[in-house]
């Protein structure tokens, strides 16, 4: 198994959820992009997802997208941020989550891209646009045989029979997204996330985290109460994107991020 | 049919399927339950079946084009009229349906991406039919070249959204109308105008288009005395008006069919829309076809002269036509479309659709080297009023006619027109 199982475990006996924050992989380029992960980890990261950028991410808010444009445009690519995952996985210590649109696996191929993200050191892969009847075939048992974890998504509109199929295909933990919609920052919690969360952790063995328009400490601490792991992604990109050029870029990450995981402690 | 029984659901051979986000895969199932449910219903078939007839006009005619025919020294050419059709083009045939079954569903909000506008207008003419609500995406390039159609459609009480990420077309139409649909999904249905994305769009698409080659083929017989066509042509972009002509013949094997798709101005990645030419297996918009991208995966930008074509993948089930070599595809240039537009203008007093003038484009090519004992059937999927500003400032730029041109001197169409 990969390290993720671990880290829920060690929260779980500290009594607290596990914060995983959210970067594009190569915003605002490479190089400043690796200074960000060890930001995120210096900061109080237990998990960190990173962001695969797309051309076409139909998933995500105007934040997000607008990264992974910034990214593509300074030349990031799957393979470059399997080499940024490679380059601070194992010297940050904190596992690391792929989170992607499956055609850029596809493209690379998915045996090929299996065995680049176990060299890298990938832990987990989410891929957003691929459910896992879709995923059973190929990238299921390709990850599988490599112990990385495959991470699918709940949402809202998930009944039974789907929550049933996520929880046979998902390891290490499960994605639930707090709402109907893309990913961004909102100024408030949906109403029925809390008891939806409920209703899901009750079906599934593995650990359950919940993002999407989760920005603030107070909706954290909040969604903390149902939730084994809690995911913050835009807020964090906005910052990127709104200091991008300062000197002072990855302080000011680190700054909020530790605010965040701090929330948890 | 070439869904083989023995695929998973919403697969054409290995193409196909529902690559969406979760929130949608829920929706997707109960829609695919819907579909299946309503369509096999006397009630909804007499109720679509009578609005295509009294209100959208079908059926639409079948032409036989006598001065081109006999100018390209060939085969007899017919033309399947569905630029005669309520609103312009063909799309109306699926608009209506589907917006029956949203109706049916419950919902009270459609939204619709459109490249050409033709499908956005058709969905918000059939919104405003059925009293709900319409949100259509259009890429700003497309809003400004295809301007008339977005009045069309604010007049039809449609909000018109412009998308400026991405190339500003097609493809980053969809992609907005999919973020609004994940948002929406409890109250919203989705009129997807393409026999593109997850199941059962390219399906359905398929099934309410199909009445354009059943017609056809009627009228085949009853004008030219016989079933079939022995050449079918129709332009090819995510394949709608295409697939509705073919589905009627594909078990005809004394029928050829060639779907043509956008050539653009180049043969580089981001100068055409060519799919069968330059593009490779991927996953977009939650189906896996054919797509252009780069060696990363990212997909490509496209170009076209015709809005409507300017789109990186095709639907699956032409994937597995062309495999199967029961389609032939092909392309025409953006210079070549031009050229058949100002022809069938000149010849026939028809304007196409910039389009549907891929596939003249084709058959003007092919023709000649027919006899005339030979049938070609051409789709002509659409009127070309919305292209006429695209027209002129193609010929400007070009300095007169594209290439290829001056056959006959071609009657300049007025501004007056739009």
């Amino acid at each position: 198994m990969s390290e993720i199982g671990p880290v829920f475990e060690r929260c779980r006996e500290e009594k607290r959820a596990a914060f995983i924050p959210y970067l594009t992989g190569g915003d605002p380029d490479l190089e400043t992009s690796g200074r960000l992960l060890e930001a995120l980890a210096a900061g109080g990261a237990d998990l960190i997802e990173i962001g695969v950028p797309f051309s076409d991410p139909i998933a995500d808010g105007p934040v997000n997208q607008r990264a992974a444009a910034r990214a593509l445009a300074a030349g990031t690519s799957l393979s470059a941020v399997l080499d940024l995952v490679a380059r601070y996985r194992d010297k940050l210590g904190v596992p690391m989550v792929l989170f992607t649109y499956f055609n850029p696996i596809l493209a690379a191929g998915v045996e090929r891209f299996a065995e680049r993200a176990e060299a890298s050191g990938v832990d987990g892969v989410l891929c957003v646009d691929l459910p896992p009847e879709e995923a059973a075939s190929e990238l299921i048992p390709a990850l599988r045989a490599r112990d990385i974890d495959s991470v699918f998504l709940l949402a809202p509109t998930s009944d039974r029979r789907r929550i049933q199929a996520v929880a046979r295909a998902s390891t290490g933990f499960v994605y639930y997204v707090s709402r109907t919609g893309v990913t961004g920052a909102r100024e408030e919690l949906p109403k029925p996330l809390l008891k939806e969360a409920k209703r899901m952790r009750r079906r599934l063995s593995q650990p359950l985290a919940v993002g999407f328009g989760i920005s603030t400490p107070e909706q954290v601490r909040s969604v903390a109460r149902v939730a084994d792991g809690v995911v913050v992604g835009s807020a964090l990109v906005r910052i990127v994107e709104e200091h991008a050029s300062e000197p002072g870029l990855a302080e000011r990450l680190e700054a909020q991020v530790r605010e965040l995981a701090d929330a948890l402690r | 049919m070439s869904a083989a029984n023995d695929q998973p659901i919403g697969y054409f051979g290995s193409y196909g399927g529902r690559f969406v986000p979760e929130t949608l895969m829920a929706p997707i199932a109960e829609l695919a339950r819907a579909y299946d449910k309503l369509s096999g219903k006397r009630k909804f078939r007499k109720r679509l079946q009578s609005l295509l007839r009294d209100y959208a006009g079908r059926p639409t005619p079948l032409y036989f084009a006598e001065r081109l025919s006999r100018e390209l020294g060939g085969a007899r050419i017919y033309l399947k009229r569905e630029d005669l059709l309520h609103t312009g083009a063909h799309k109306i045939n699926n608009a209506i349906g589907q917006a029956l079954l949203a109706q049916s569903m419950g919902k009270e909000r459609v939204i619709a991406e459109t490249g050409a506008g033709q499908h956005g207008v058709a969905t918000a003419t059939a919104a405003a039919l059925l009293d709900l609500s319409c949100t259509v995406y259009m890429g700003e390039e497309d809003m400004r070249r295809q301007r008339l159609n977005v009045e069309r459609m604010r007049l039809l009480g449609a909000e018109v959204v412009g998308v400026d990420a991405g190339s500003r077309t097609l493809k980053d139409a969809i992609n907005e109308a999919l973020r609004d649909w994940v948002t929406n999904v409890r109250t919203t249905h989705y009129v997807l105008g393409s026999v593109l994305g997850p199941d059962p769009y390219p399906r359905m698409v398929r099934d309410f288009h199909r009445v354009i080659g059943d017609e056809a083929r009627r009228q085949l017989r009853r004008q030219a005395g016989r079933w079939w066509p022995d050449l079918a042509i129709a332009c090819v972009g995510g394949g709608s008006n295409s697939i509705g002509l073919f589905t009627a013949f594909l078990d005809n094997e004394r029928v050829r069919m060639i779907g043509v798709e956008a050539g653009g101005s180049g043969e580089e990645l981001g100068e055409h829309a060519a799919r069968f030419r330059g593009g490779s297996v991927g996953v977009l918009h939650g189906t896996r076809t054919l797509v252009l991208q780069d060696t990363n995966g990212q997909i490509a930008g496209t170009h076209s002269v015709s809005a409507g074509l300017d789109y990186p993948a095709v639907g699956p089930e032409h994937v597995v036509l062309a495999e199967e070599g029961r389609v032939e595809y092909t392309s025409a240039t953006d210079a070549e479309a031009i050229d058949a537009f100002h022809r069938l203008a000149a010849t026939e007093g028809i304007l196409p659709a910039l389009e549907s003038a891929h596939a003249i484009a084709e058959a003007i090519n092919r023709a000649p080297g027919l006899t005339a004992k030979e049938i070609v059937l051409i789709n002509l999927s659409g009127r070309g009023d919305k292209d006429v500003e695209s027209v002129l400032a193609y010929d400007r730029e070009t300095g007169d006619r594209g290439s290829g041109a001056g056959r006959q001197t071609v009657p300049r169409v007025g501004r007056e027109f739009e």
